[in-house]
């Protein structure tokens, strides 16, 4: 035990030793010293860019000041005549304030937004593993669309499905593709089953049976790495995810019905309505953001070395098999942080909603900075809104990565 | 024996396996291989040449055979009406004989549109030498500054006899070229000071100014920014002061392509290996002189495919300032359409501008490719 510390305290370098250090020098008010240096660069760049700062907030007050304009946010509680198409709350125009019309507007950028990032990353992720089908006309196809969508500026594609949307017939020679879903230029009108008090309680029992299911996954998991054998796990999940939910809904008195919309004079009632202009907006930023989501699903898949393949082959499992349970998997860490970029893209691209009408936060904004002329406050809602969506998905997408990232031993 | 037993084999059928190959080239096998090699295969096969097939004819039938490629003159404009008849069977292309120059250079004086015409031409000019790797040096800087400050020139005019053309008068693919290529070079120079800045060590407080600086921007839409250029930059000027809107919004442009670019050259400068710096100390350069002699030169060799691929963004992006109000090529071209005349006839223009645009971002995404490809394999190597 000795030896060992004596011998490797001869291998320690000599200036460890505090006694032979080099004495430490203090600050000395020298050019050649960098630490100096640092800070005086750091005075000048930060005093240069304060000074920017206040030159520009003095004129702007000055401005502001000639123009008589108002600031501070007092204008969210005043009423508001913004007309609102579209919205998810109740909102009479001249009577409710625009702190309301700003809310509706944030709940309409959401329901582009979530709606939107899920069919693309559906659209995407089928486009990317059909670039790779050994089916040449499938893969000539995928190619063509991604290599032609994506060189397009995505808000010309916006305003041709507008333009579209606005050239179909009207209510009355409204196409009709499927029974009971209607296209005309008044939107698109899908049937709706009506919402019966009941059904909060079948979904209850949906939610119970998705945990019960999840949790009797994982016993099924444990067993297989104690015994090698791997109970069926998938006439657990139907009793739970299925029969459960239908007994439930059986014994409260099995209610259905559904709303079919249908012409009635001019226009269409019941169902449910998705405007032109969510219409448009929905189709162009799902398909040219499929397009990018695409390629990142396509190199992440290819990233995946061919052996990977080969040794699922080898183990007797077929090509679908292998892809979902031993490629995806693998591929996944490749794919997860450029997707995080392609999520946020869509949801800052849903901001060109104002080009074609539909009310998000953006358009809704730049109405009330032209009605009360306050662009200073419009603008910080604006970028306030979309810096938190930013910082919530990156927060999220980096858990997420984090959690799927390769354990290294 | 043995020579009976040959005789046998050579009378009896040969068995299966031994038969000699099916065709294995040929189009048939190729076919049989990559379009029906399975019956799902097959299905996928089937659907899609069916739905080619349609949407092709349909197509074609639209755009060449009903199509319409001039109209006749008539007393007050063009007689549209065999257009009008055509909706929705034939194409109307003379929509675009007639009004592609308003497309093209938007509100620019009509008898001086030589001018916008030879800018477009000196941009083209300045990409192709730009993408020829036999021009990658210093001399660049200055074929850029010397191209852009000719462009000046023609574009205002007010010199050599040429009249002045004040700026909201210009309009269409100029404005896009504008916008996006003055966009990148001016943004350029900021981001590297941005890249530089994030990834210093010793000026904690720079490197939070810029880290502030290139979030802020990447978390928000470019529309945000345009706005703020278009409501709120003239509230910041002194009082009397008063800059043009277009020149607003090359600004924005300008601070948001900064923030993106700097991202793509700090990607280059983490890229090079640190012993790159630490041989540059050891042999005691100062900060600036190993920054511009060792590090830089090989960091934005690295960066370029990806600068490219940023360009196409920012030129696909320049689009946007339509929403404000400037007649870059798709406004000009969706305002030409709004003449009483030829109303209803969108779907040509889109065509046609989808084309334009489809051209420039195509070609310089394939050369993009192509770069990345060879300068992999010279790295390899």
């Amino acid at each position: 035990m000795e030896t060992i510390d004596s011998m490797s305290g001869t291998t320690l370098d000599p200036r460890l030793n505090p006694s032979r250090a080099a004495p430490k020098k203090g600050m000395t008010l020298s050019w050649s010293d960098p630490k100096l240096r640092a800070i005086f660069w750091q005075v000048v760049i930060i005093g240069a860019v304060a000074g920017i700062v206040w030159y520009l907030t003095r004129n702007t007050n000055r401005n502001l000041e000639s123009r008589h304009i108002a600031t501070g946010f007092g204008f969210l509680f005043q009423s508001a005549s913004i007309p609102i198409g579209e919205s998810l709350l109740d909102f009479t125009p001249s009577v409710s304030t625009y702190g309301r019309a700003l809310v509706i507007g944030l709940l309409n950028t959401l329901k582009i937004a979530v709606v939107g990032v899920v069919l693309a990353t559906i659209l995407g992720t089928v486009v990317g593993i059909g670039r790779l089908s050994p089916n040449w006309l499938l893969s000539r196809v995928t190619a063509v669309y991604v290599e032609t969508l994506r060189d397009i500026p995505v808000l010309l594609q916006l305003i041709f499905w507008y333009g579209l949307m606005q050239a179909l017939p009207g209510p009355r020679q409204a196409l009709n593709p499927v029974p009971g879903v209607f296209l005309s230029n008044r939107g698109l009108k899908v049937p709706m089953f009506d919402w019966q008090a009941e059904y909060w309680w079948v979904l209850l029992a949906f939610v119970v049976g998705l945990i019960g299911t999840l949790a009797y996954r994982r016993s099924a998991k444990r067993k297989q790495e104690e015994t090698g054998e791997r109970p069926r796990v998938w006439p657990a999940g139907v009793l739970l995810l299925i029969a459960f939910p239908g007994v439930v809904w059986a014994a409260l008195g099995a209610q259905f019905s559904v709303d079919v919309p249908a012409l009635r004079g001019f226009n269409f009632q019941g169902g449910v309505t998705m405007t032109p202009e969510y219409t448009a907006l929905l189709v162009g930023l799902v398909a040219y953001t499929a397009t990018y989501i695409a390629e990142i699903v396509r190199s992440g898949i290819l990233a995946v070395p061919q052996g990977q393949w080969e040794a699922g082959g080898a183990l007797g499992l077929h090509r679908g098999k292998v892809m979902s349970q031993i490629v995806l998997p693998q591929a996944l860490r490749v794919i997860v942080p450029p997707m995080t970029s392609q999520y946020l893209n869509l949801i800052k691209n849903s901001s060109l909603a104002v080009a074609i009408g539909y009310q998000d936060i953006v358009s809704i904004a730049n109405t009330t900075l032209n009605q009360t002329g306050q662009a200073i406050e419009g603008i910080f809602i604006i970028m306030l809104v979309y810096l938190t969506f930013s910082l919530s998905i990156s927060l999220f997408m980096n858990w997420y990565n984090a959690r799927i990232a390769l354990v290294e031993r | 024996m043995a020579e009976a037993n040959i005789a046998a084999a050579g009378a009896a059928p040969l068995p299966a396996r031994e038969r000699p190959p099916a065709n294995i080239v040929g189009p048939v096998a190729w076919a049989r291989a990559n379009l029906f090699s399975s019956w799902w295969s097959t299905a996928i096969t089937l659907v899609l040449l069916y739905v080619i097939l349609r949407a092709g004819w349909g197509f074609i039938s639209w755009g060449l055979i009903h199509a319409i490629w001039t109209v006749p003159q008539g007393a007050n404009g063009p007689d549209t009406a065999s257009c009008r008849a055509a909706i929705g069977a034939g194409a109307c292309w003379a929509v675009i004989g007639e009004k592609y120059r308003f497309m093209l250079f938007g509100f620019y004086p009509f008898s001086q549109q030589w001018r916008p015409a030879i800018v477009v031409l000196l941009f083209i000019g300045l990409f192709l030498v730009s993408a020829n790797r036999r021009f990658w040096r210093k001399e660049l800087a200055l074929i850029w500054i010397v191209t852009m400050i000719v462009i000046g020139v023609l574009m205002w005019g007010g010199i050599l006899g040429m009249p002045h053309v004040a700026q909201d008068q210009w309009g269409g693919l100029p404005i896009t070229l504008i916008l996006a290529t003055f966009g990148l070079a001016l943004a350029f120079p900021l981001s590297v000071f941005v890249a530089l800045g994030r990834r210093s060590t010793r000026l904690p407080a720079v490197k939070m100014l810029c880290v502030a600086y290139v979030e802020l921007i990447r978390g928000v839409p470019l529309i945000s920014l345009l706005f703020m250029a278009s409501v709120m930059f003239p509230l910041f000027l002194p009082e009397g002061v008063d800059i043009d809107k277009l020149l607003r919004a090359q600004v924005a442009i300008i601070l948001f392509a900064g923030a993106y670019l700097a991202e793509v050259v700090r990607a280059g400068l983490q890229a090079l290996p640190k012993g790159q710096g630490e041989a540059a100390d050891a042999l005691g350069l100062s900060y600036w002189k190993k920054t511009l002699l060792i590090i830089l030169p090989q960091a934005l060799r690295l960066v370029i495919p990806p600068l490219v691929n940023t360009f196409i963004g920012f030129f696909k992006d320049t689009s946007l300032v339509l929403i404000i109000g400037i007649f870059d090529l798709l406004k000009s071209g969706i305002t030409a359409i709004a003449d009483p005349n030829w109303q209803g006839f969108g779907n040509e223009m889109y065509v046609t501008l989808a084309v334009i645009y489809f051209v420039f971002c195509f070609a310089m995404s394939k050369y993009s490719r192509g770069l990345e490809r060879e300068l992999d394999r010279a790295r390899r190597r």
